[in-house]
C-alpha cells in the first residue's frame, strides 16, 4: 500500500478551500432559508388585515401606514429583494407594534438566550462526558444501570416538567434559597443577579445531558472494545489514562456532533422554559411577536435561529475533522 | 551506549526464562473453561510457537502470560512465574508495572492496533512518560533507536505521523518498536503478521528474531501457521481445544510429528517445492463447553478407536523434550512430508482459451495503477495472480470481473469482447464469469438464510425456482460440504471456513465458466484452507471450471494453479507455467517473493 507522507503546514491552502466552501454552502443554506422564511410570513395573505382585524375598515390612517411600511402594493419579488437587501446591511426593518428598529428590539433577548446556551453548555459538556466515562467504566454492572434509567427517564420528562420540579424543590415548596423568576430591571441583564441564572440553566442541563451522555456512552464503549485499547492495557497503561487519552479521545466526535444539535436546538428558544422563569429570552419574543403580527421580529428571528444553528453545525463539523487525524490529514494533503 | 557494554548487559538479563503451570482460563460466571492444563516453559531468549486453529485458545494463552483476560473470560488457575514471581497473584498494581516493562504484548491486527488519535511517536514513548522513566530526551531517542532497530525512519516528520499514515508493514514494526522499547524478558505476539504479504512478513519475522537474539527477550510466538513457525520457533507447542497436544523442539515437530492433529495441520499446509494434493480437517474446533469427553480430538480423528472416546489422555513424554497428549502415540505409524504430494500441473497440456485480457491498463481517476497487462486462461485451468499489497492483483480481477470500470485494453471471453462494468454485460455473460470475494465475514448478507443466499442467482438468472431449486441449494451445499440442516441458518451461525463454501455455493449455483477467486483463503485458518482448496480442484476436475486465482501465498499456487503471473506495481513481471516459474525463477523479483515465503519443506 503506498501512504503519502504528511504534507505538514503546506496544507494551510487546501484547508482555506475547505473552508471556502463550507462558508459557501453555509451562505446558500441561509439564502434558502431567507426564501421560506419570507414566503411564509410576508407573502402568504394580507399581513395589514391580519394586523388590524376589526380596525382593518375604520382605522384608515393606520391600515395606510401599514400598507406603505410593508409595501403591499409592490410585488413579491421586490419586497423579498428589499428585505434581503436590509438583512444584508444588518438592517432588520421596523417593529410593527412598537415601531421601533427591530435591531435594537431583539439584540438583548437574543444576547440573553446566548448567554443562557452558553452558559448550559459550559455546565452540560464536562457532565455529559463525565457521566459517560462514569458509566462506560461499569459497563452492565450495577452504577451503569442506576445511571442509564435515571438519563432514560430524565430524557423522557418534558423540560418544562423539570423546570417545574426544580422550582418546586429549590425556591417554593423544600427549599427557598433561589428565585422562581429571573427578575430584570429595565436596561439590565438576567445576570446581573447570578442567583435568578441558577434554576433555567438547570433545567436546560438536566434536559439535554441524557442524550448526549448516552451517545457518548454508546461510542466508548465500542472504543473500549478496540484492538488499540487492549493494546493500552497489555502495555501496562492505567486504567483511567486508558479511558481519558485512549478511548475518550476516540468517542468525542459523535458527541460533538449530539452537543451541537442540542445547542442550536436550545438556542432556537425553549419557550416553555423561558415563560416558566420569565425569562427574557428569544423563544418567548418569537411567540410575543407571532401573536402581534408583529412580521419583522418574526424574520428577523427566525433568520438569527437559522443562522445559529448553521454556525454551531459548522463548528461542530470542524471540530470532529480537527478531531479526527484520518480526516484532518485527508484535508490537507 | 557502545556495543560492547550492551553486549554485557544482555549477558546479565540472559536469566529470566518464564514458566507456565497448570494455567486454566474459564467463561466467567461459569465452570466451562476456555484452556486448561498449561504447562509450558519459556526458556531465556527462546522462541516458542504457539500453533492451533482459530478456537483453540491459542491467543488466550498469549494474554494470559500478562495476567488478562478478555470480557467474558477469567483466569481461573495455574501460576505464570517470571523470576520467581508469580504473575498471576501479584496485586493489580505490580502486574500493572509488570506489564510492557517485563512482559510485551505484539498484537494481531496491525492496522487496529495503534490508536488512530495519537501520534506514533507520543505513543511509542507513553508509557516510559507515565512511569516518568528517562527524561523527555532521553525517552525521543530511545523512540528513535527503536525505530531505527526495526529498520523504520526515525526523523520528527515520521514521528508525527499517525497510524493510518503508515502500511500495514510498517503499523506493525511500529508495534515492535513499542514492545522492545522498556526492553522486556519476555514477549507475546499475537499472530503478528496475518494480513501481510510476505516480503513484509519476512522483514517483521527477521526483526523480531534479531531483537529476540540482541535483548536475550524469551518469546511466546502464537499463529494457525505451522509454516511461518517452521521458520522462527526454537519449540513448537501445538493447541487444540484448549490444551496443548503436541510440544518438542521444532525439528522434532515437523520431521516427527506425533499426534494426529499435528499431522493433520501439517497435510493442510502447501509446499513451495512440489505440489500437493491438500487436504483439511475435517469438521470444526468445538467451542469451549461444547467439547467432546475424551481425546477432545476424537470426533475428527482419523486414528480414532472406542478408547479415544471414553479415555482422557494425559500429555506423555515420548522421547527428551517432545510430550505428545495421545493414547496412540507410538501406534500410528510415522508421517511423511512427502505425503499428498502430486505431479506438478502438466506445462504442455493442451490448452482452449475461454478468457482473455490484452493490453490491460486500470486507473483509479488519474492515477495508473495496472500498466499493459496480457494473460489468458483456459478451459479447466487455474491462473494464479501474485504479488505483494499494492502489486494490483485485486484490481485486475475486478477489472475483468466488471467491478471496477475504469480500464482500457480488451477482455475476450470466448472469442467475444466483453464490456467493461458488469452492468454492461449481458446476463448471460455475468451468469458464466462469477467472483468470489476475500473476506467471507462481509460477502454473505447477514440477514439471509444460507437457503435465501445461494437461491438467488438462480433466481436472478432465470436457472431453477421453487422447490426446484431448493434441491438445487441442498445439492450444492452438499457439494461444499455443508450439511442440509444449514439451510436455514443465517450467516452469522457459521464459521469463516463455512461461509466462505457458501460464498463459494452461491458462485457455483450461476453454473460459471470462469470464477475469479480473490485472496479466498487468506481470512482463513490453514487447516480449513486446505479444505477450500481440495473443494476447488474437485470443482475444477468435475466441471472443467476455469479460475483465476487471486493470491500473494506462493506456496498455495504450486498446488493449485497451472500458470502463474507474477505482478509487480502494476506490471507482469514473470509468468509461465507453475513449475516453470517457480522451479527455474528469471526474475530477481520472483526469486525474492519465492526466498521470503515460509516454508516448511
Amino acid at each position: 500500500m503506498e501512504v503519502a507522507p504528511p504534507k505538514g503546514r503546506s496544507g494551510g491552502a487546501a484547508w482555506g478551500l475547505w473552508l471556502a466552501r463550507r462558508l459557501g454552502l453555509a451562505v446558500l443554506t441561509l439564502w434558502l432559508v431567507s426564501v421560506v422564511v419570507f414566503l411564509a410570513t410576508a407573502a402568504l395573505g394580507d399581513p395589514v388585515r391580519a394586523i388590524l382585524g376589526r380596525d382593518y375598515d375604520s382605522n384608515v390612517a393606520r391600515r395606510q401606514q401599514l400598507e406603505a411600511q410593508l409595501g403591499v402594493g409592490d410585488s413579491i419579488v421586490s419586497r423579498y429583494v428589499d428585505w434581503l437587501g436590509g438583512l444584508v446591511r444588518g438592517d432588520f426593518g421596523t417593529s410593527l407594534a412598537n415601531q421601533l428598529p427591530v435591531g435594537t428590539q431583539i439584540s438583548s433577548t437574543v444576547a440573553n438566550t446566548l448567554v443562557l446556551v452558553l452558559l448550559s453548555a459550559l455546565v452540560m459538556i464536562p457532565l455529559a462526558f463525565g457521566i459517560a466515562m462514569v458509566s462506560a467504566h461499569y459497563r452492565r454492572k450495577r452504577p451503569d444501570t442506576v445511571i442509564q434509567t435515571i438519563l432514560l427517564a430524565l430524557a423522557g420528562v418534558p423540560e418544562f416538567v423539570t423546570g417545574i420540579l426544580l422550582v418546586a424543590v429549590f425556591s417554593t415548596s423544600v427549599f427557598n434559597v433561589l428565585p422562581a423568576v429571573t427578575l430584570v430591571a429595565p436596561g439590565a441583564s438576567p445576570w446581573d443577579e447570578p442567583k435568578g441564572m441558577v434554576l433555567p440553566v438547570a433545567t436546560l442541563v438536566v434536559a439535554v445531558t441524557p442524550y448526549v451522555s448516552r451517545i457518548v456512552r454508546a461510542t466508548l464503549l465500542e472504543v473500549l472494545d478496540s484492538d488499540y485499547v487492549e493494546l493500552a492495557r497489555l502495555k501496562g497503561i492505567p486504567e483511567p489514562v486508558v479511558m481519558r487519552k485512549h478511548a475518550l479521545l476516540n468517542a468525542i466526535v459523535p458527541g460533538i456532533q449530539v452537543i451541537a444539535l442540542q445547542l442550536a436546538w436550545l438556542a432556537g428558544g425553549v419557550v416553555l422554559v423561558e415563560t416558566l422563569f420569565s425569562y427574557p429570552g428569544v423563544g418567548k419574543q418569537l411567540v410575543d411577536a407571532v401573536r402581534n403580527h408583529d412580521v419583522p421580529v418574526v424574520q428577523a428571528l427566525s433568520m438569527i435561529i437559522a443562522g445559529v444553528y448553521i454556525v454551531v453545525n459548522l463548528v461542530a463539523d470542524l471540530l470532529s475533522i480537527l478531531l479526527t487525524p484520518r480526516a484532518r490529514t485527508a484535508i490537507s494533503s | 551506549m557502545t556495543t560492547t557494554t550492551s553486549e554485557s548487559e544482555h549477558q546479565v538479563r540472559r536469566t529470566a526464562g518464564l514458566v507456565i503451570e497448570g494455567l486454566g482460563v474459564s467463561l466467567t460466571g461459569s465452570h466451562v473453561d476456555v484452556v486448561d492444563d498449561i504447562d509450558l516453559v519459556l526458556k531465556p531468549g527462546e522462541v516458542v510457537g504457539l500453533v492451533g486453529e482459530s478456537g483453540s485458545g491459542k491467543t488466550t494463552v498469549g494474554t494470559s502470560l500478562l495476567a488478562y483476560s478478555r470480557a467474558g473470560a477469567e483466569i481461573s488457575s495455574g501460576k505464570v512465574v517470571l523470576e520467581d514471581r508469580d504473575v498471576l497473584s501479584l496485586p493489580w498494581k505490580e502486574v500493572r508495572k509488570l506489564r510492557g516493562e517485563e512482559i510485551a504484548y505484539v498484537p494481531q491486527d496491525p492496522a487496529s492496533a495503534l490508536n488512530p488519535s495519537i501520534r506514533i511517536g507520543k505513543q511509542l514513548v507513553e508509557l516510559q512518560q507515565l512511569r516518568g522513566i528517562g527524561t523527555s530526551e532521553s525517552r525521543l531517542q530511545a523512540a528513535r533507536d527503536g525505530l531505527t532497530e526495526v529498520g523504520l525512519p526515525s526523523d520528527d516528520e515520521f514521528l508525527r505521523r499517525y497510524a493510518h499514515q503508515l502500511s500495514g508493514g510498517q503499523v506493525q514494526r511500529v508495534a515492535l518498536a513499542m514492545a522492545f522499547l522498556p526492553k522486556p524478558k519476555v514477549l507475546v505476539l499475537d499472530e503478528p503478521t496475518t494480513g501481510l504479504d510476505v516480503t513484509t512478513q519476512k522483514m517483521v519475522l527477521d526483526t523480531m528474531a534479531e531483537l529476540c537474539r540482541t535483548y536475550g527477550v524469551s518469546a511466546l510466538y502464537v499463529t494457525h501457521d505451522l509454516a511461518v513457525v517452521a521458520n522462527i520457533a526454537d519449540r513448537v507447542a501445538v493447541m487444540y481445544a484448549g490444551q496443548i497436544a503436541e510440544l518438542g523442539p521444532r525439528d522434532t515437530i515437523f520431521a516427527n510429528p506425533s499426534h494426529p492433529y499435528t499431522r493433520a495441520l501439517l497435510d493442510s499446509i502447501p509446499h513451495l517445492s512440489q505440489a500437493r494434493a491438500l487436504k483439511g480437517i475435517p469438521g470444526r474446533t468445538p467451542s469451549p463447553g461444547r467439547r467432546p469427553d475424551g481425546c477432545r480430538f476424537n470426533d475428527r480423528c482419523a486414528f480414532v478407536v472406542d478408547r479415544c472416546r471414553t479415555e482422557v489422555p494425559a500429555l506423555r513424554t515420548v522421547a527428551p523434550e517432545h510430550e505428545v497428549r495421545c493414547h496412540r502415540v507410538g501406534e500410528i505409524g510415522t508421517w511423511d512430508i512427502n505425503i499428498g504430494t502430486v505431479p506438478d500441473a502438466d506445462p504442455d497440456r493442451p490448452r482452449e482459451v475461454i478468457l482473455s485480457v490484452e493490453g490491460l491498463n486500470v486507473f483509479y481517476g488519474r492515477k495508473q495503477v495496472v500498466h499493459d497487462v496480457t494473460f489468458d486462461l483456459a478451459k479447466g485451468e487455474v491462473v494464479a495472480l501474485v504479488g505483494e499489497s499494492g502489486s494490483g492483483k485485486t484490481t485486475i480481477s475486478r477489472s475483468v470481473g466488471g467491478l471496477h470500470k475504469e480500464w482500457t485494453g480488451s477482455l475476450t471471453f470466448e472469442g467475444r469482447e466483453l464490456a467493461r462494468s458488469a452492468r454492461q454485460r449481458s446476463a448471460e455473460d455475468r451468469r458464466r464469469m462469477q467472483y468470489i470475494f476475500q473476506n467471507p465475514y462481509l460477502s454473505l448478507n447477514p440477514r439471509l438464510t444460507i437457503e435465501q443466499i445461494i437461491k438467488r442467482p438462480m433466481e436472478l438468472f432465470g436457472l431453477a425456482k421453487g422447490k426446484e431449486a431448493t434441491d438445487r441449494v441442498v445439492e450444492l451445499m452438499g457439494q461444499v460440504a455443508l450439511g442440509p440442516q444449514m439451510l436455514h441458518y443465517q450467516a452469522s451461525r457459521l464459521s469463516g471456513g463455512e461461509r466462505q463454501r457458501v460464498a463459494i455455493a452461491r458462485a457455483l449455483a450461476a453454473e460459471p465458466d470462469v470464477m475469479i477467486c480473490d485472496e479466498i483463503t487468506s481470512a482463513l485458518d490453514v487447516s480449513v484452507q486446505g479444505s477450500i482448496v481440495e473443494l476447488l480442484e474437485g470443482l475444477r476436475l468435475e466441471r472443467g471450471i476455469s479460475m483465476l486465482f487471486v493470491t500473494h501465498n506462493l506456496a498455495l499456487v504450486r498446488s493449485i494453479a497451472a500458470r502463474v503471473e507474477i505482478l509487480q506495481a502494476g506490471s507482469v513481471v514473470e509468468s509461465g507455467p507453475v513449475a516453470t516459474v517457480m522451479d527455474t525463477p528469471r526474475e530477481e523479483y520472483t526469486r525474492t517473493l519465492l526466498s521470503n515465503s515460509p516454508r516448511i519443506d
